[in-house]
């Protein structure tokens, strides 16, 4: 009882995920007979934790690393090099940027991934059925009796209901919205303990969206999911997610609580995300941020800030020395800038 | 359109579910072949030629002497002169060496369907999984496997069949494996390949990898459904090649065949006939209006389900 007790709050202390020094390079130019050195640093160096039941934003442009990074917590990408460290309270803490073979099967039932692309995150030629029960029918879960009983189940819990109706339809007879619940649907059937959302609802209609981000927020809650909402729009992040961590060009700028970033940003490139965004009122005078140029290069970058050649603060200190560790600013707020 | 199934007898009821769900795009794909008028000739013509195969040996166990209406030896005695014109009793004539040209005709179109549809299974089968492989893995296996497929493609495929038939002699069954392999590795898995690409960085991939499925759940569950489509119609063009090559070689007289379409053309021109068509067109006509017939036929159907699948080409 007691050692329970001090098991669950052990559980609590620790975060269901550790991000550490995370890495993904690609090939810039893929050739079998030289030596590639050429490489686009995606994801370079993030570190951030994910707790349990707790929801991570993960904004920034295009480009920035934020699907990637996403990819490798379900290890859909395989990390060139750093740590990620799984602990459900249930199993051993494992490092699931090694896992491969059977343990990476097993793990798969803990980790998944909501897609972008409603119309194409799905095998046209597959019931809803098929595509929902596919995660219990590759990890031999459960009879089919089982299976079309905990479909339907998952249906309804999605808001597809009846059930029963669209247990056999095709995805080309659902809309945008539904499938997406469908997908929802899908990466929570085998109850994992978090999903990575890859902007679930920016191929949605507006009038859809807030439907599938108030079920997905439902679903967390009752269901004790954590999230990592990977979205460019820091509206729906707000919505979402409590804390935030924003991403530029392969690595974590900014990361604390949502409230407190969206207050007060401490990084240049968050203020100026900031100030990106529309106000539905004419009235509202806000100072822009003024950032110039365009995206510097991710192949092999060089060792200095990589928002050097944007940024308004910028000096020669910025410019010679490496990219700026992130730090402790605010309460909650962490910020990799050193003129912040 | 929605079905329902109840619980309690899920599995027998999944299973009719599925059948039902086939049938539906199967009757909606149907009305679309009959909508083009190219896939109804085509398909009149098989069904045509497929009377004839299936009704000669009913003639032969009922009407017909099978000492005059063998395809192969029987002797129309019933003739004064070979070649015989048509007549009532033989309604395409004889042969040089008397033998009654229906007969044959009707015999052949058996052997000739069976040597075409199973050279197309083993190409598309072949050039299907060789495809959905090279696509997936990609890498060195796509490499190698592309690499071979180059190979086959370069290989002149009538004078391997020549020098192997000298060799080792080949019949329809011989013919229709060593056709199928050569093209299943060759042209289909160029081609299959090709589609399967479009099919591997589809999201639902990487969501059938996040569920955890292994390569062969996505090949055989997610990439080869979606090639089957291309892989039916080009089943329907290697049925053209295999009867037309068939037809080449035993006119050549190079496969070791009892009778068949090209071997009638073979016996008319070793006997001389082959340059007076004008007099003895019942020698030439019947048997090489069929192989163009046939070939033409599923090549009909294979464009007919070109627009049946690719809605493109669909006229609405």
């Amino acid at each position: 009882m007691t050692e329970a007790a001090q098991a669950t709050s052990s559980v609590d202390s620790r975060p269901l995920l550790s991000v550490e020094g995370l890495h993904k390079y690609f090939p810039a130019a893929t050739s079998r007979f030289r030596r590639n050195e050429r490489f686009i640093h995606a994801v370079d160096g993030v570190n951030f934790t994910l707790a349990k039941g707790e929801s991570l934003g993960l904004v920034g442009e295009s480009g920035c690393g934020k699907t990637t990074t996403g990819k490798m917590l379900v290890r859909l990408v395989d990390p060139t090099g750093g740590h990620v460290i799984f602990d459900d309270g249930v199993g051993e803490p494992t490092d699931i940027a090694t896992l491969h073979g059977k343990p990476l099967k097993e793990f798969r039932r803990h980790a998944q991934m909501v897609f972008q692309d409603p119309y194409d995150s799905m095998n046209p030629r597959r019931t809803i059925f098929d595509t929902i029960a596919e995660p219990l029918q590759v990890q031999q879960v459960g009879s089919l009796v089982d299976r079309i009983d905990r479909v339907t189940e998952m249906l309804a819990l999605v808001g597809l209901t009846p059930p029963r109706a669209f247990l056999f339809r095709f995805p080309h007879e659902l809309s945008g919205g539904q499938r997406q619940r469908v997908a929802i649907a899908r990466a929570l059937i085998v109850e994992p303990s978090f999903v990575v959302a890859d902007e679930p609802t920016s191929m949605l209609d507006v009038s859809v969206r807030t439907g599938v981000m108030r079920l997905m927020a439902d679903l967390a809650a009752g269901l004790g999911i954590s999230y990592l909402y990977i979205t460019h729009d820091l509206a729906v992040a707000r919505y979402m997610c409590s804390r935030i961590a924003v991403m530029y060009l392969g690595k974590i700028v900014e990361i604390g609580d949502t409230e407190e970033i969206l207050r007060s940003p401490q990084h240049p490139y968050t203020r100026a995300l900031l100030s990106a965004v529309p106000v539905p009122d004419p009235t509202v005078k806000r100072p822009p941020v003024m950032i110039e140029g365009g995206v510097s290069t991710v192949v092999n970058p060089p060792a200095q800030c990589r928002f050097y050649a944007r940024c308004p603060l910028a000096d020669d200190y910025c410019k010679t020395n490496d990219h700026p560790p992130l730090e402790h600013k605010g309460q909650e707020q962490i910020v990799a800038c050193y003129k912040a | 359109m929605a079905v329902e199934v109840a619980p309690q007898s899920a599995a027998p009821s999944l299973r009719r579910v599925r059948f039902a769900l086939a049938m539906r795009s199967l009757r909606e794909n149907w009305s679309l072949f009959l909508g083009t008028r190219i896939g109804v000739i085509g398909l009149a013509i098989i069904l045509f030629y497929l009377v004839l195969a299936l009704s000669h040996p009913i003639l032969m166990n009922t009407v017909w002497d099978e000492r005059i209406y063998d395809p192969v030896v029987g002797y129309a005695f019933d003739e004064t002169r070979q070649p015989a014109p048509p007549s009532r009793s033989h309604l395409l004539g004889t042969d040089p060496l008397g033998r009654d040209i229906l007969s044959q005709l009707m015999h052949s179109a058996r052997s000739e369907f069976l040597l075409g549809l199973l050279a197309a299974v083993v190409t598309v089968t072949i050039g299907t999984t060789v495809g959905a492989i090279a696509a997936y893995y990609g890498g060195v296996v796509d490499t190698i496997l592309m690499r071979f497929a180059d190979l086959m493609v370069m290989m002149p495929g009538i004078s391997i069949l020549i020098v192997l038939s000298a060799l080792i002699g080949v019949e329809h069954f011989e013919l229709a494996l060593i056709i199928g392999i050569l093209s299943g590795f060759g042209g289909a898995s160029i081609l299959l390949k090709s589609q399967a690409l479009s099919v591997v960085v589809k999201p639902y991939i990487e969501a059938a990898r996040a569920a955890g499925g292994g390569p062969a759940h996505i090949i055989f569950i997610h990439i080869v459904p979606n090639l089957l489509p291309l892989s039916f119609l080009y089943m329907m063009f290697t049925v053209t090649g295999a009867i037309f090559s068939e037809a080449i070689l035993s006119f050549l007289g190079l496969l070791d065949v009892r009778m068949s379409w090209g071997l009638m053309i073979h016996t008319t021109e070793a006997a001389g006939y082959l340059l007076q068509v004008g007099k003895y067109w019942w020698l030439i006509f019947p048997a090489s209006l069929s192989i163009t017939l046939l070939c033409s036929s599923f090549y009909l159907v294979g464009r007919a389900m070109d627009e049946v699948i690719n809605p493109r080409l669909r006229r609405l």
